[in-house]
């Protein structure tokens, strides 16, 4: 079994993300890898020992991503893989997809790659489709469980709804919600082997690729407007008496 | 020079702190009410590694170096000071003092399962009317036979009611010449006919840990579970405290930079006379120190962990390391209770918690006045290392690492 999963280094999530200048800016707040990735690698890492694989971690950015690639070695996986070209700074996800879809390509056999089912910085949770779509490979996204038996892979999703089984021919593109189960923390003995590892960074001329062109374009980032909250404490002798004046403010404010 | 921590060491200690983080802090308010230890805690540190983070792995340890055990005992403590005590007794006291003075045939009976985390180890050097005078212990060991019969009761035992193993010091020669001859240190199995425990209750703080008693009566310890020759219990006894100090001024650290961290949050939020507390100038005094306090505790335990790697003696270092980082952070928590006001008078807030757990540290593991004398004793020149007849060994990756 041959398994890639996908990561990605993203602002922390206790970082205040604001709009500086037209520039997204986090300030000096640390990276780390993608919460909902760390799902994906222990998939990934579940899937393996399950079927005895192998799983490649692989990640697009700068040097910095290396961060997240060896936290994705210490948690277990046996190799890692950084893209990194300057031209794939202003991409887009359906560029991401294009170049993540070339890397599952030449890393080759691949049967399985596994993705968190998005990102907490862009949040628009579709490169895991997108990937998908490039590769011509079923997506079996908000994956909870994942159940492989011969070629087939059978994937019970979390959704509104409930819990929706569908199955599919692999290889096949998964995207991970936390029902999957906790991911597990990096070993000292992995930590100690992702410590010395030399990643090997591949270029858009080593996949073999074009830089994609940009479909979705960011004409302006500002900043949520921001939010004027006072707090009144509505009082009464009784709570029946502290009820009806809290609804005639209601009214009064026009909330209902 | 180099004052950067590798990427092994900045992983290790996030490894730590999410483990501490996620599934240690959720909970502890209620263990430290209830007076009970979380029953997964041990389980889960031997399960991760934590609990064998330095020792080599032919030993059953994860292979790091001291200065990981120091940021690791810093991580747990942030969270709850019982969490370090477990590293300070099982790694530091038990652990380290089998991977200095003990034979190959003790490492692999003792130090294998303790640094797998299977069995828990502890160290029961204090007694009800001896602590810091080690000298003057009244439990003791007669030879007989094959084995050595212990008498007498522990008291102010860490995981007293946990452990499977103490490191156990005792008089053995009641007439030596020299006080400190008197003494032998033997590996315990607590388990074994004569021992009986119990946990202290009504602490001031580390109300989540195992602090207890342990009485040995006619308890039989075959003789190869000496550690040491006979005689030499006061030298291991005092290295075993060596390396049980460091871990208690790294933890210290721990504490101090929780104290900083609540502050800092609070005092943003808080706003009093029309602005935060945190513009107000003696709210930003404490905090200062407490920023300063955090930065020297933190560069004097390195540093031992850095001597401990080397392989160099750091009984003053260490002295340096606990005295300051224990006194500051119990400074942290009256300081940062003095900023959260009135909530921080109530284990509403952690802060409370902070400094109950960080008033004992000032007292065991050598208290501040021992302290005190060992430094003034190296300063006059009073006192001076001597070369032992088994060293620590100082850390190296190969050797550690390999299987």
């Amino acid at each position: 079994m041959k398994i890639v999963v996908c990561v990605k280094q993203v602002p922390d999530s206790a970082a205040t993300v604001v709009a500086e200048n037209g520039q997204v800016s986090w300030g000096d707040a640390p990276l780390v890898i993608n919460p909902w990735d760390e799902y994906a690698v222990e998939a990934a890492l579940k899937t393996k020992e399950a079927h005895d694989g192998t799983v490649t971690v692989v990640s697009m950015g700068g040097e910095n991503a290396k961060e997240a690639l060896k936290h994705a070695l210490a948690m277990g996986c046996n190799d890692a893989i950084l893209i990194s070209d300057p031209a794939l700074e202003a991409v887009d996800t359906q560029g991401t997809a294009q170049v993540l879809a070339a890397a599952i390509k030449k890393i080759g056999e691949v049967d399985m790659a596994f993705f968190g089912r998005q990102a907490i910085d862009g949040d628009a949770g579709i490169t895991p489709v997108q990937t998908a779509r490039v590769l011509g490979w079923p997506a079996l996204t908000l994956a909870a469980t994942i159940d492989v038996e011969g070629d087939t892979v059978k994937v019970e999703r979390s959704i509104e709804e409930g819990r929706q089984t569908v199955s599919a021919k692999l290889p096949a593109v998964f995207s991970l919600v936390k029902d999957y189960g906790e991911p597990r923390y990096p070993s000292f003995m992995g930590i100690r082997k992702a410590s010395r590892a030399e990643i090997p960074v591949w270029s858009l001329a080593d996949l073999g690729i074009e830089a994609p062109a940009a479909v979705v374009e960011w004409p302006q980032i500002i900043n949520p407007p921001k939010k004027d909250v006072t707090c009144e404490i509505v009082e009464g002798g009784s709570p029946k008496e502290i009820a009806e004046a809290l609804v005639d403010k209601i009214l009064a404010e026009k909330v209902l | 020079m180099d004052f950067a921590l590798t990427e092994e060491h900045r992983m290790v200690e996030k490894m730590v702190r999410n483990f501490a983080q996620k599934e240690v802090a959720p909970v502890i308010k209620e263990f430290d009410r209830k007076q009970e230890m979380a029953p997964f805690v041990l389980e889960r540190m031997g399960e991760l590694g934590i609990l064998g983070i330095c020792f080599p792995v032919r030993y059953g340890g994860q292979g790091m170096d001291y200065i990981s055990l120091g940021l690791a005992c810093e991580e747990l403590e942030v969270v709850d000071t019982t969490l370090r005590v477990i590293m300070s007794v099982h790694v530091g006291l038990a652990g380290t003092t089998l991977l200095q003075w003990g034979t190959e045939e003790q490492k692999q009976k003792f130090l294998v399962p303790l640094a797998r985390g299977e069995k828990i180890g502890c160290g029961a050097f204090t007694e009800p009317g001896a602590g810091s005078d080690v000298s003057n212990l009244r439990t003791h060991a007669k030879r007989e036979g094959d084995s050595y019969v212990l008498n007498g009761e522990k008291m102010w035992i860490s995981l007293a009611t946990k452990a499977d193993y103490a490191v156990v010091t005792v008089v053995t020669d009641p007439n030596a010449e020299k006080p400190s001859r008197r003494l032998s240190t033997f590996i315990v199995d607590l388990h074994s006919p004569g021992v009986t425990r119990g946990d202290i209750h009504g602490k001031l703080g580390v109300r989540a840990g195992s602090t207890g008693w342990i009485n040995f009566q006619d308890v039989r310890v075959p003789a190869e579970n000496m550690i040491g020759e006979e005689g030499e219990g006061f030298k291991v006894t005092m290295t075993a405290f060596d390396r049980g100090r460091y871990t208690v001024g790294a933890g210290a650290t721990g504490i101090i930079r929780a104290a900083l961290e609540a502050s800092v949050r609070y005092a943003n939020e808080r706003t009093s006379f029309g602005q935060p507390i945190s513009q107000h100038q003696l709210i930003q005094q404490k905090i200062a120190r407490m920023a300063q306090d955090y930065e020297i505790a933190r560069l004097l335990n390195l540093k031992v962990g850095w001597m401990l790697n080397q392989g160099l003696r750091n009984t003053l270092e260490t002295s340096y390391a606990k005295k300051f980082a224990t006194e500051a952070s119990f400074k942290a928590a009256d300081d940062a209770i003095q900023i959260h006001g009135a909530y921080g008078f109530s284990d509403e807030y952690d802060v409370e918690r902070y400094l109950r757990n960080a008033r004992g540290a000032i007292i065991y593991e050598g208290s501040s006045e021992i302290q005190t004398l060992i430094q003034a004793g190296y300063a006059l020149g009073e006192r001076k290392d001597k070369p032992l007849r088994c060293e620590l060994p100082a850390y190296d990756a190969d050797y550690w690492q390999a299987e």
